[in-house]
């Protein structure tokens, strides 16, 4: 009985494996295969990667995609960690609405949430722009941020703060020798996590960004329809090497991070 | 001089009296016990103590001076937390140190301070340890440690050894209280269980619907409960209700409905409706006498329908006319009433209080 459960565990695990990554797996090996029409058998050249290195709009859209990404981080963890806070630690009227009003937006199909940016910044002229992209971005991984620095806060609950007061030490010490430090799991991950949403994002980039700037996902999704090319899976490669880097670092300090 | 005042102390809820009014006195050095069910007021009162809660009247003050606009910081109290709260991101050291740390005392201070301390509580070369890797009563030593490290005027406990398991409690029990005498810093604590406040209270507090029901020492609460809660609270109590029907050799006599009466040196006016207390230990347990209750001894007619063996004692649950009696009789002979035996308990006069109801 034992037996039979953990084989079909082991299959189940197996399958999910082989449908999720094999044509990742497939799509790496191709990125060092020569031949462009993905002809077997495979020889190794690196053609794809030099000819990625040549292409300026790519790597452009590239810079873009991280520069946003970064900038994202910093203000959606700053923003969401000062909105987690407040919403853990004190209560003030139409706290319940606030705290209603942020998830929502986590089920909007991003398609909409992209129209109604658009028509917005249009409307308010804020127009289209790298700015916009990334208000868009910091707009779209803020409760994220809510949620994931909320958990841990609540993970720790006041007495430790309560402690301190105790002990003498003042709003600002208190918050900078405990509660910062007992947090601190939760906002690297918040902040992996808001850096990796901004540069998967494609949608809302799509439609907000300007003619002739874009970012990476915008950029690699007008590149495959003017035609397909190994390029794309040699900057993918890259992308999700650099992606999976990110979230397993995201899987450590947020799942590890309580018990160090 | 008084180390703790509280003075018409209220705090409502919406409409509900965490506190109402309450008043007492902590003197210098005591070992003050708030006892009470959850929802007593107890720990709102030692909240508020600390500076957590804000009364909406009243007066609370610490070495003389009132601290209602005193924040938490400047309060100059120590705390012990129910879950120790100790600071999981710093070693044993740190943590004991913290309170020295934010005041801007020098290194050497601290570390001679935290040794001192350590040396007080026994875990002398944890320094480095972090509170994870230590045992639950080493972590209640630190916390321990730790509220007592900036001299304090005041410590608060709330429910010091509520998360230890019972033979660490009785140890701890006696460590505790060793150790505030050592430092001989007063110290109020809140606890739900009656053994810890009777070990380590000077004074007890009994606290009930944000009032409190009676101070006294545990020994004076125990023998001589002035409300059927206090009594119940505290130890265990059979009660009697009756009508006095008449005083006299300094006796007072109850009638009780069914008949039979006992007798109290406890007074109350002829005719008033009384409620009494007797301690199950206080009864002895014998074969039935027919004869009426003579002089200072209490007698009343029962029948056993339960007894429950506990080791050092044995307990009988007995039917007495329309009332179900407690009675704990030592474990000493071999003498033991079944089930349905008719006996007579007996009791001294002055065991019998009379209680508010």
């Amino acid at each position: 009985m034992k037996k039979t459960t953990s084989a079909l565990s082991g299959l189940y695990l197996i399958l999910i494996l082989f449908f999720l990554y094999i044509p990742i797996i497939i799509m790496m090996i191709m990125s060092f295969n020569r031949s462009e029409l993905y002809l077997l058998p495979f020889e190794f050249d690196l053609v794809w990667y030099e000819q990625l290195a040549q292409n300026g709009q790519l790597l452009g859209a590239a810079r873009n995609s991280i520069l946003i990404a970064l900038v994202n981080a910093v203000l959606a963890t700053t923003l969401g960690t000062m909105t987690a806070l407040c919403f853990a630690r004190y209560e003030f009227r139409g706290k319940r609405v606030l705290q209603g009003l942020l998830l929502p937006t986590l089920t909007m199909p991003w398609l909409i949430t992209g129209t109604a940016m658009l028509l917005f910044f249009f409307w308010s002229g804020i127009g289209r722009g790298l700015h916009s992209i990334l208000l868009g971005h910091v707009a779209l991984s803020l409760p994220y941020v809510v949620i994931i620095v909320g958990a841990r806060l609540r993970s720790f609950g006041v007495s430790m703060e309560e402690a301190a007061a105790t002990l003498g030490a003042n709003a600002w010490q208190t918050f900078w020798r405990v509660t910062a430090p007992l947090m601190a799991p939760g906002i690297v991950a918040a902040a992996l996590f808001a850096f990796a949403i901004s540069f998967d994002q494609f949608v809302i980039s799509y439609f907000l960004a300007p003619v002739g700037t874009s970012t990476l996902p915008v950029q690699i999704y007008s590149a495959i329809r003017k035609g397909f090319t190994p390029e794309i899976n040699a900057i993918s490669t890259i992308i999700i090497l650099a992606s999976m880097i990110l979230m397993i670092g995201f899987a450590y300090f947020s799942k590890f991070g309580g018990e160090r | 001089m008084s180390a703790v005042g509280i003075s018409n102390v209220a705090k409502y809820y919406g409409r509900l009296a965490a506190l109402a009014d309450v008043s007492l006195t902590i003197q210098d050095g005591e070992f003050f016990g708030l006892l009470g069910p959850s929802g007593g007021g107890k720990t709102t009162l030692l909240r508020s103590i600390a500076g957590f809660v804000e009364p909406d009247r009243g007066e609370i003050t610490i070495a003389g001076k009132t601290v209602s606009n005193i924040p938490i910081n400047k309060r100059d109290i120590g705390m012990m937390f129910q879950n120790y709260a100790l600071f999981p991101h710093l070693t044993v050291a740190e943590n004991i140190g913290f309170g020295l740390s934010v005041r801007h005392r020098p290194k050497s201070e601290i570390a001679e301070r935290v040794r001192h301390l350590l040396e007080l509580v026994r875990l002398s070369g944890f320094e480095a340890r972090k509170p994870k890797q230590m045992s639950g009563g080493q972590q209640q030593r630190i916390a321990l440690a730790r509220a007592l490290s900036t001299n304090p005027k005041v410590l608060l406990l709330d429910e010091p050894l509520g998360a230890l398991d019972k033979k660490l409690r009785e140890e701890m029990q006696f460590e505790l209280k060793q150790i505030q005498r050592e430092v001989g810093i007063t110290t109020v604590f809140v606890t739900h269980d009656q053994e810890e406040a009777l070990t380590l209270s000077d004074r007890i507090a009994i606290m009930n619907k944000g009032g409190v029901e009676q101070i006294g020492s545990p020994r004076e609460i125990y023998e001589r409960p002035r409300t059927a809660f206090a009594a119940s609270f505290l130890g265990t109590a059979n009660f009697f209700e009756g009508v006095v029907s008449g005083r006299s050799d300094g006796l007072t006599r109850i009638e009780l409905p069914d008949g039979q009466a006992i007798f109290t040196t406890d007074e109350a006016p002829a005719g008033a409706k009384v409620t009494a207390a007797v301690r199950p230990e206080k009864l002895l347990a014998g074969p039935p006498r027919p004869e009426a209750p003579q002089g200072r001894i209490n007698t009343i007619q029962g029948r056993v329908t339960a007894e429950v063996f506990t080791g050092n004692s044995v307990t009988y649950k007995v039917d007495a006319g329309d009332r179900t009696v407690t009675v704990f009789v030592q474990n000493r002979t071999d003498e033991r009433f079944g089930p349905n035996q008719a006996i007579a308990l007996t009791w001294e006069a002055f065991h019998t209080i009379l209680v508010a109801a």
